[in-house]
């Protein structure tokens, strides 16, 4: 694989090698972070603004009844009953069987989870609103609550939402023939696999400043999110305003991870006080309200079945996967999202005959499912490598090797698997070879044979492919209440030549102020010190359904692309006249247009055009040097990134510790814009990756009480815990994007799960013992060989 | 009333004694650069030094600043260059930006203690220091070229 395929740099016309796509360059948002400049929601105080702080329910489902203000202070004390016009947020999908859930600002008849605002109070200080929320009581009738999604789809019982008579927002079903294949396969492997429900834990946590604004009469709300627009879009539905009535800002945002991709009800309620108090208000989340109230992703269930050839050649599978989905559909991704993508994408990077899936979103009394960074893929590859190790130690093969029959090769690219993903581009196998070199698999068995003693040594793979900046064609048969469709990003020349960027996603820890620059540097060849990209707030930038979904490089990338050239020819055009020259007799080389021997740099043309038109002649188009640029990808079914990850581990069969001693991944997300960006992305997601294999968990007892609501138990892993990595990347450009890039900012979460849950079971496979519940924690592993002791003895 | 010595310059506040040091920076006196993460001293994003000494000011009380000389990020280099800055700036360490005060105030500390800090010593006195984008390889690595720097030892550098 090489870089000489790719799609780029000679059609641009001012390329700028030294700080266009493809190079390492520092970031520009790094110097503010830091000098502790940096300015997220926490640091902005407004004059005469209050905070806030929320009464929440310590029950996980109950009956609510009288809310008794402190006497005096009752005008500073808000309940639903005082949010008037304010409607719930509602998240809908147009499958066909889905449930509607109403998710009110503050709790309406009865509380569904531990967590859930039922009162807001306002005062000078966090601190003395905290004590005022401290003296509201307020009378729960407790209901038999709904903590493990099996038991909410057990017949007979609680139900979430009275009126619906069961507790699924939704089941879908892929019907393929596998009957046969059943029948007749040789080699039938099954798994039972439990992932935990997590707190995506972003170090900042979510917050809101809201002012109305009485000039404009307009809600400007400061907060926290990766969406602006569709916050936007969603908040005026709840409050009854127009949307030219709403501003949204997101200021630097610590963090994200999906977290932050959701209409809150705090934010709803803060909107709605801002303008009735007629002051500005704030909200802050702190770290328990975050983990009591907020553990909201990944928690999936499957009963997995596979069948094979003597081979190892996947012939079908057949599977069972259950996602909990709280007690709210959540606002825009809704309560399906997540089991709808198993369905869609359990089949991996394979080539199989039959593929039968069934999924339930099941509603339990947990905070509602947000996708947190790889979103259902974590959970799905986590499933379908496990199956293909079972094949493997069936077919007598060794995990790579049945890998790489079953991969989608190199030559049948682009490639429509069975759920009908199109994969763009790339070479698979090439990626597996490559990692298993890398982590040189005869010397690991070689050293896991020569072991002696209670340490063993365990070999994982895993292999994956990511679709990413998928659009229409993908999201609107779920029918969720946002579309992605086209992206638009304004590009304007400033009289003294620099260039400002507008753009409708958020950038908050990918670099994008960074890498959006590297565009318009590619494009127009100004260096990315003048260029300015300006993103996160409503009123500056074109609609956008924001950061998500791997989305921002592809489409943002694009469309700035696309601005810049547009202004491209506009800047030739007026340069043209100045030389004298026709336009296409020019071309832009660093920042300057150039005819033969005569130049004029972009600021002159800029400076001519802003503060000396009487130079024009009276024939130059009056358009102008700012342009907004449209952009919709070649294909929009989505770029496919991919990787292979081989994690080598020891596991200590006394105290169940398990050591990561070394981590191998190859991956492939196309033309990289900035490598280095893209290699501290990698490095995260392998990290958190880390956490969701070996650490993370929010446990909730029988009464749905979350049991780790401090960071003192929620177990985030720290610099001990994360390995050291070696990334090989391989470039095979998209072939329906600007530049060949594609999708990347999540990939790296996916594989660990896998390839570290492999890795374990390969220890522990000797022993007699198969870990089939993340995460993999040293009390799972000892209680499982005890248990196996046990077992043997009797 | 305390009184403190602030990144050089004296602060006296008027506050109850048990309020947080982090509040009294942030609110008080309005330098928001360090901030707040957990409030229990478990994730380090709140890190200063007092007399020189990485601490968490979410857990310290403003009375127990009498008379201490702190500096936070804000106070470190007036240029933002000093080393562990420039290093982090080299390395490309930062994504979303927010633990990155904290991180920067514990290494320095740790670069008094240890001007040569292998692996397991920068992990040890790191552990406490929590980012959720994860950047800890390069905060390895640029600890390590900061320590060289310093050094002079310009073939690490």
């Amino acid at each position: 694989m090489t870089t000489d395929d790719a799609p780029r740099s000679n059609s641009f016309p001012g390329h700028n090698n030294k700080q266009g796509v493809g190079q390492s360059v520092p970031r520009k948002e790094d110097d503010r972070y830091l000098r502790g400049t940096g300015e997220y929601v926490g640091d902005i105080r407004l004059s005469g603004m209050r905070e806030l702080a929320f009464v929440r329910s310590p029950y996980a489902h109950a009956r609510l009844g009288a809310i008794h203000k402190p006497a005096g202070r009752e005008d500073c004390v808000f309940t639903a009953a005082d949010l008037h016009g304010v409607e719930p947020i509602i998240a809908n999908s147009g499958l066909p069987g889905f449930k509607s859930s109403a998710q009110y600002a503050l709790a309406y008849e009865k509380v569904r989870h531990v967590g859930e605002a039922v009162a807001v109070c306002v005062a000078p200080t966090r601190a003395e609103a905290e004590d005022l929320a401290a003296t509201v009581v307020v009378d729960y009738e407790e209901l038999p609550a709904l903590s493990d999604m099996l038991d909410a789809i057990t017949p007979g019982a609680a139900l979430v939402h009275d009126h619906w008579g069961d507790n699924l927002f939704l089941q879908t079903q892929v019907a393929g023939d596998v009957d046969e294949i059943i029948r007749t396969a040789p080699i039938h492997v099954k798994r039972t696999l439990r992932t935990a429900r997590q707190c995506m834990s972003p170090m900042e946590g979510r917050g809101v400043i809201a002012r109305w604004e009485s000039r404009l009469n307009q809600l400007v709300l400061i907060t926290s999110t990766q969406m602006p627009h569709i916050v936007r879009t969603g908040l005026a539905g709840c409050l009854g305003l127009s949307e030219e009535q709403v501003r949204i800002i997101a200021p630097d945002v610590g963090g994200g991870f999906g977290y932050k991709g959701i209409l809150l009800p705090e934010e709803v309620c803060a909107g709605f006080l801002a303008r009735h108090l007629g002051h500005p208000v704030r909200w802050l989340e702190d770290r328990r309200e975050q983990l009591a109230g907020n553990a909201n992703c990944r928690e999936h269930h499957y009963e997995l079945n596979a069948y094979a050839d003597r081979d190892g050649r996947l012939l079908a599978v057949d599977a069972d996967a259950s996602v909990d989905a709280g007690a709210y559909s959540i606002y825009p991704f809704s309560a399906c999202l997540e089991a709808a993508q198993v369905a869609s994408i359990l089949p991996g990077p394979y080539r199989m005959q039959g593929y039968r899936c069934h999924t339930r979103s099941v509603a339990t009394n947990k905070a509602g499912i947000v996708p947190y960074r790889g979103v259902a893929r974590a959970g799905v590859c986590y499933a379908i490598e496990s199956l293909m190790d079972d094949i493997a130690v069936q077919a007598g093969l060794e995990p790579w090797e049945v890998r790489l029959r079953n991969l989608v090769p190199a030559e049948l690219m682009p490639f429509d698997n069975i759920t009908n993903k199109h994969f763009d581009s790339g070479d698979y196998p090439e990626a597996l070879r490559r990692v298993v070199k890398a982590i040189d698999v005869p010397g690991v068995r070689a050293r896991q044979a020569a072991m002696q003693g209670p340490v063993r040594l365990g070999l994982g793979i895993a292999i994956f492919c990511e679709q990413g900046a998928h659009g229409t064609s993908v999201y609107h048969g779920w029918g969720i209440p946002m579309v992605p469709g086209f992206e638009q990003a304004v590009a304007r020349l400033t009289p003294d030549g620099g260039l400002e960027l507008r753009v409708g996603i958020q950038s908050h820890g990918q670099g994008l102020e960074t890498t959006l620059a590297q565009v318009g540097a590619e494009v127009l060849g100004i260096p990315i010190e003048r260029i300015q990209v300006v993103h996160g707030d409503t009123a500056l930038t074109p609609y956008s359904t924001g950061t998500w979904g791997s989305r921002c490089m592809v489409m943002a990338g694009g469309a700035v692309a696309t601005a810049c050239r547009e202004l491209a020819e506009r800047i030739v055009a007026i340069g043209a006249k100045l030389l004298q020259v026709r336009a296409e007799d020019t071309r832009i080389v660093d920042g300057a247009v150039v005819s033969g021997e005569r130049t004029v740099t972009i600021a002159e043309v800029a400076r001519t055009w802003y503060l000396r038109p009487q130079e024009l002649p009276a024939d130059v188009s009056p358009a102008g040097l700012e342009v907004t640029g449209g952009y919709r990808t070649r294909r929009d079914t989505g770029t496919f990134s991919y990787a292979a990850h081989a994690v080598v581990v020891s596991v200590d069969t006394e105290m169940g510790d398990v050591k990561i001693l070394d981590y191998a991944i190859c991956e492939d997300g196309g033309v990289l814009v900035n490598p280095m960006i893209v290699d501290g992305q990698v490095n995260g997601g392998l990290a958190q990756g880390v956490g969701t294999a070996l650490y993370e968990e929010m446990p909730f007892d029988a009464a749905g009480q979350p049991l780790a609501t401090t960071l003192a138990d929620y177990m985030l892993p720290g610099a001990t815990e994360v390995p050291l990595l070696r990334i090989d990347h391989m470039v095979t450009p998209s072939p329906y994007t600007e530049f060949g890039q594609k999708g990347i900012g999540e990939g790296g979460a996916i594989g660990p799960p896998a390839a570290i849950a492999n890795a374990v079971n390969d220890a522990l496979r000797p022993l007699g013992v198969r870990m089939d519940r993340l995460p993999i924690t040293p009390h799972r592993i000892v209680s499982a060989l005890m248990a196996r002791e046990q077992g043997v003895a009797s | 009333m305390t009184t403190f010595r602030l990144n050089g310059r004296d602060v006296t506040v008027d506050v109850p004694d048990d309020t947080p040091l982090l509040w009294v920076i942030r609110d008080e006196v309005g330098l928001t650069g360090t901030k707040f993460g957990c409030g229990i001293g478990m994730c380090g994003a709140c890190t200063i030094h007092i007399g020189g000494r990485a601490t968490r000011s979410c857990v310290t009380p403003v009375s127990a600043a009498e008379g201490a000389d702190i500096t936070t990020i804000e106070g470190v280099d007036p240029e933002g260059n000093h080393p562990v800055q420039q290093a982090w700036r080299d390395i490309q360490v930062p994504q979303c930006g927010y633990c990155q005060s904290g991180q920067i105030m514990q290494a320095i500390s740790l670069l008094k203690d240890y001007p040569s800090p292998t692996d397991e010593e920068i992990d040890a006195v790191m552990a406490g220091s929590l980012c959720r984008c994860m950047t800890y390889i390069r905060i390895r690595e640029a600890i390590k070229k900061a320590a060289a720097n310093a050094r002079g030892d310009s073939s690490n550098g």
